[in-house]
């Protein structure tokens, strides 16, 4: 879903935001009363196309959440906040090449591959640690079982047609 | 040395940083690329649930169109009177008479070179064990045995109560199983992992057994016959889909007719029985209530035990009559307001039971605020009057109607007003009361919602919404401790809510596609703690990772979705025009979306699915006809056929499969001509098709392929079946293709 255009900040084009984020909003709004689950808001802020680390993810939720928190997030207090990020394009998506150069910067010897051990390793002891679960999840789709191994290139390649 | 320590020590600093970007920067991406795949299942979630809702409601309405013609059509002719007779009118219960006609199995000759389970009455539980393994090997019970089985069927559940009770003192174990819908192998999965049933394993089966999938048959032989066996520790709930009317529609009549060609009918008849026969709830410890599908805020379990469940014979309402002529005439005229069953369609202004634009639901989740009970509710007006205002409006209602479908105007008679006694003894006897019906509507419909407070279902157009608070209530009122429910499909196969009050158990995996969902079941103890067990019966889609299963769900999620906007695409085509005043052919992204949900009311995230919709757009702007168009190409192997004609059939496709098989009541697989074309003038009436005449008769006799004056329901299907067509060149109408319904003429459907 890469969208290139360039907004104006005219109306219409907040309108539009406002749309997007509505809709986005209400996929997890279970009981249709402009409200969501505080843990889905991640998933939400994410697939409006922002891209935020778990920090800036954190100060996000703190930007919208309620005086004393409810576990819940109202659709008054998100959408204008979603909105000047959208607008201000806060939280770009990572390029190819820089994820590539990251995985690089892992394997300085330019072997082309992690072996599992290492990805492990540097997924759950680095950075913003992988629950187990999403470490499962990841190896699931980037190892070669043959070889037990991560061939980060392809891996890449794969995963960023799919987001297509 | 200590230089080259410390140049090292910053290096391994300096990297150590590096490395821990690095990690942050792939973990960061990762999870964005998770959200946009739990966005993208949740969505294609969407999208078969409103898909699957939509056609329920479908049901419900062209249910009530029907019936409402039935009831209120004055034919001009004894033709058209016969052939409305017709429709709906089935041999009501038969007396015992009748039933023992029906189930003459023992006629019925089992021939030497049959490989197929043998059975043997009274049943031993290695025949019910040996029926399992039989069909696992793909086996198929001879017609004989399957109508002994469904007479001792009948036999047992005619004993039993309204209510089951089961106690958790004689079997320590109860297992629970929601919705399988025809899915033999998760069946056999849960008797695999779970165990078979038996004295120390009780086993409630919470309706919904048929329809949709292609086993129907099988799983209920093989719930029938652990029934029998032991019949103590085995239970089953009736769903709405043990009901033979919406059988009609959802794939569990043409099983049967496909899977035993001769004696098809007698099962179908019989199994309308049984299935009026099943009780409605099952009761564990006093404590625990297990029923198909919900509450209302007026569900009464004293009454829910007393009526007769078996006057129940539809919860779609299907009045059935057979009578002479002349009573026929007088009860329409007086059953308007005399019967105190007769529920107020939609379409009447009067109405109040729904919203009065047909499609006017919008997403599941947009419940409607309205009265507190289910579809439909009596007026409490003064009857008379209520009946002049009926007659009144149903008189206008008729002459449109029948000015549409082409059919001579007649002269008004004298309306006759009079509240006769309803209907004779035995007629009432047959009927359940209004509030009878409605209860076990209720429990069989209804769909438990986050809100307080307790309202019509308009999704499914049945049954209604219930808030914690009626759970409540509800619980309260009768001393129980939560509810287990199924009817509603669920990703994990379970799902609590109402603060663990009610659980929803569902256990047909791999509904919706290969890979769309878990089944589950529960297993109470004494302590009645329930204890969840997922399973999803499909070794494939353990191999597949979880982008690999969304994909391949999201793919058919969407194939089905682009369905439906070909099906609507002249209204599609008007809306867009209304967004492009200036003629451009081009409409925003923006437009487009909200266009679209004008014309579907699907409630779906439109934007969301664009860049799936939607392969060509530049810009900000898409041309809207060429994407009509590659809709089109898509469903349609044959270019240029683009009638309004084919685009309804493809819209109401399993309506008209339904009607079909309505009218074709003897299960023989033709209707006459006649009755097609009948059918047909009705049916466009009521979707506001403009067709001629002439039109109706040249599709009816293209479709006629041997001339013999019948139509084989199945080839005409077939027909319509557009997708796999392929059209013979030059078969294009001879007119102007148009989707214009001014105009109305329509092009000759490539039928050869």
């Amino acid at each position: 879903m890469a969208e290139d255009r360039e907004w104006e900040s005219t109306e219409t084009a907040v309108a539009e935001l406002h749309k997007k984020i509505k809709e986005a909003f209400e996929v997890f709004d279970h009981e249709s009363n402009n409200t969501v689950d505080v843990r889905e808001i991640g998933t939400i802020i994410r697939s409006l196309g922002c891209c935020p680390s778990e920090g800036e993810l954190h100060d996000l939720i703190a930007e919208v959440e309620e005086e004393e928190p409810t576990g819940y997030i109202r659709l008054e207090k998100f959408l204008p906040v979603m909105t000047e990020v959208l607008l201000e394009r806060r939280y770009r998506p990572i390029p190819e090449d820089v994820l590539l150069r990251a995985f690089e910067v892992l394997d300085p010897t330019k072997r082309g591959f992690l072996t599992k051990e290492e990805l492990i390793k540097y997924m759950t002891e680095e950075g913003e640690p992988f629950s187990q679960e999403e470490m499962e999840e990841m190896l699931s789709a980037a190892i070669d079982s043959e070889s037990n191994s991560i061939h980060y290139k392809d891996y890449i390649t794969m995963m960023v047609v799919d987001d297509n | 040395m200590g230089s080259g320590t410390s140049n090292q020590h910053h290096f391994a600093f300096q990297n150590a940083e590096r490395a821990l970007k690095a990690a942050a920067l792939i973990q960061r991406w990762y999870r964005r690329y998770v959200a946009r795949l739990e966005m993208r299942r949740r969505c294609t979630w969407s999208i078969f649930q409103s898909i699957e809702y939509a056609g329920q409601q479908d049901q419900v309405k062209l249910h009530d169109f029907f019936s409402y013609l039935v009831d209120h059509f004055t034919p001009s002719s004894h033709n058209e009177r016969d052939f409305l007779n017709r429709m709906f009118t089935e041999e009501r219960f038969p007396k015992d008479l009748e039933m023992e006609k029906c189930s003459d199995y023992n006629s019925i000759e089992v021939p030497d070179n049959y490989t197929g389970p043998h059975l043997s009455f009274p049943l031993l539980p290695d025949h019910a064990t040996a029926l399992v393994e039989a069909f696992r090997l793909k086996q198929q019970l001879h017609a004989r045995y399957v109508l002994n089985l469904l007479h001792e069927t009948r036999k047992h559940l005619i004993q039993l109560p309204n209510i089951n009770r089961l106690s958790t003192c004689y079997s320590e174990e109860i297992t629970v199983c929601g919705d399988l819908h025809g899915q033999l192998d998760d069946l056999i999965f849960i008797f695999y992992k779970n165990g078979l049933p038996s004295p120390e394993r009780a086993y409630v089966f919470n309706g919904d057994f048929v329809d949709r999938g292609k086993d129907s048959v099988e799983i209920l032989m093989i719930l029938f016959a652990f029934m029998l066996v032991y019949p103590k520790e085995f239970h089953l709930n009736r769903g709405n889909h043990e009901d033979h009317m919406v059988n009609l529609r959802y794939g569990f009549t043409k099983e049967v007719m496909y899977k035993y060609k001769i004696h098809g009918k007698k099962i179908l008849k019989t199994l309308q029985d049984v299935f009026c026969w099943l009780p409605l709830a099952t009761l564990v410890d006093e404590k625990v209530l297990i029923l198909h599908g919900g509450v209302s805020d007026m569900t009464d379990l004293e009454l829910l035990a007393k009526l007769d469940r078996h006057k129940i014979v539809s919860t779609l309402r299907c009045k059935t009559r057979k009578q002479s002529e002349k009573l026929a005439e007088g009860k329409r005229k007086a059953s308007q307001m005399s019967s105190p069953g007769r529920p107020t369609p939609w379409f009447l202004p009067m109405s109040r039971s729904l919203p009065s634009s047909p499609l006017h639901v919008g997403s599941h989740k947009a419940h409607k605020t309205g009265r507190s009970s289910s579809i439909p509710c009596s007026a409490s007006l003064d009857r008379k009057e209520l009946s002049q205002q009926v007659r009144r409006s149903v008189d206008l209602e008729l002459e449109r109607c029948r000015q549409q479908a082409g059919f001579p105007l007649i002269r008004e008679k004298e309306p006759v007003l009079f509240m006769a006694e309803a209907d004779s003894d035995a007629e009432q006897l047959l009927q359940p009361t209004q509030e009878e019906w409605k209860q076990v509507v209720d429990i069989l419909w209804s769909d438990p919602m986050a809100q307080e407070g307790c309202k019509a279902n308009t999704v499914r157009g049945g049954g209604c919404y219930f808030g914690p608070n009626v759970t409540e209530q509800l619980l309260q009122k009768y001393n129980l401790q939560f509810l287990i429910r199924s009817h509603e499909c669920k990703p994990e196969g379970y799902e609590f809510c109402h603060n663990r009050k009610v659980l929803t158990i569902f256990s047909a995996s791999n509904y919706y596609e290969v890979g769309s969902n878990r089944g589950a079941y529960v297993k109470l103890g004494p302590a009645l703690t329930p204890h969840i067990v997922q399973y999803q019966a499909n070794k494939a889609t353990h191999m597949l990772t979880t982008r690999q299963r969304i994909s391949r769900v999201e793919e058919s999620a969407l194939r089905a979705l682009r369905e439906k906007l070909f099906a609507h695409s002249s209204d599609l085509l008007g809306e867009f025009k209304k967004h492009d005043a200036d003629k451009t052919g081009l409409i925003t992204l923006s437009d487009w979306a909200t266009a679209v949900e004008s014309v579907l009311h699907l409630g779906l995230p439109w934007r969301m699915l664009r860049p799936q919709l939607v392969s060509s757009s530049t810009e900000n702007v898409l041309e809207y006809t060429s994407w009509l168009e590659d809709l089109a190409k898509e469903q349609l192997s044959h270019e240029n056929i683009q009638s309004s004609v084919l685009e309804t059939l493809y819209r109401n496709r399993s309506n008209l499969e339904t009607v079909f098989r309505i009218l074709d009541s003897d299960h023989s697989g033709f209707i006459s001509l006649d009755e097609f074309r009948q059918t047909w003038k009705l049916f466009s009436s009521h979707m506001n098709i403009d067709i001629t005449d002439d039109c109706i008769c040249d599709l009816a006799r293209s479709i006629d392929f041997n001339k013999d004056g019948r139509i084989d329901i199945n080839e005409f299907l077939e027909a319509f079946r557009l997708v796999e067509q392929s059209c013979p060149e030059g078969n294009t109408s001879d007119g102007p293709q148009t989707t214009n319904t001014d105009d109305s003429s329509c092009s000759r459907p490539g039928a050869h």
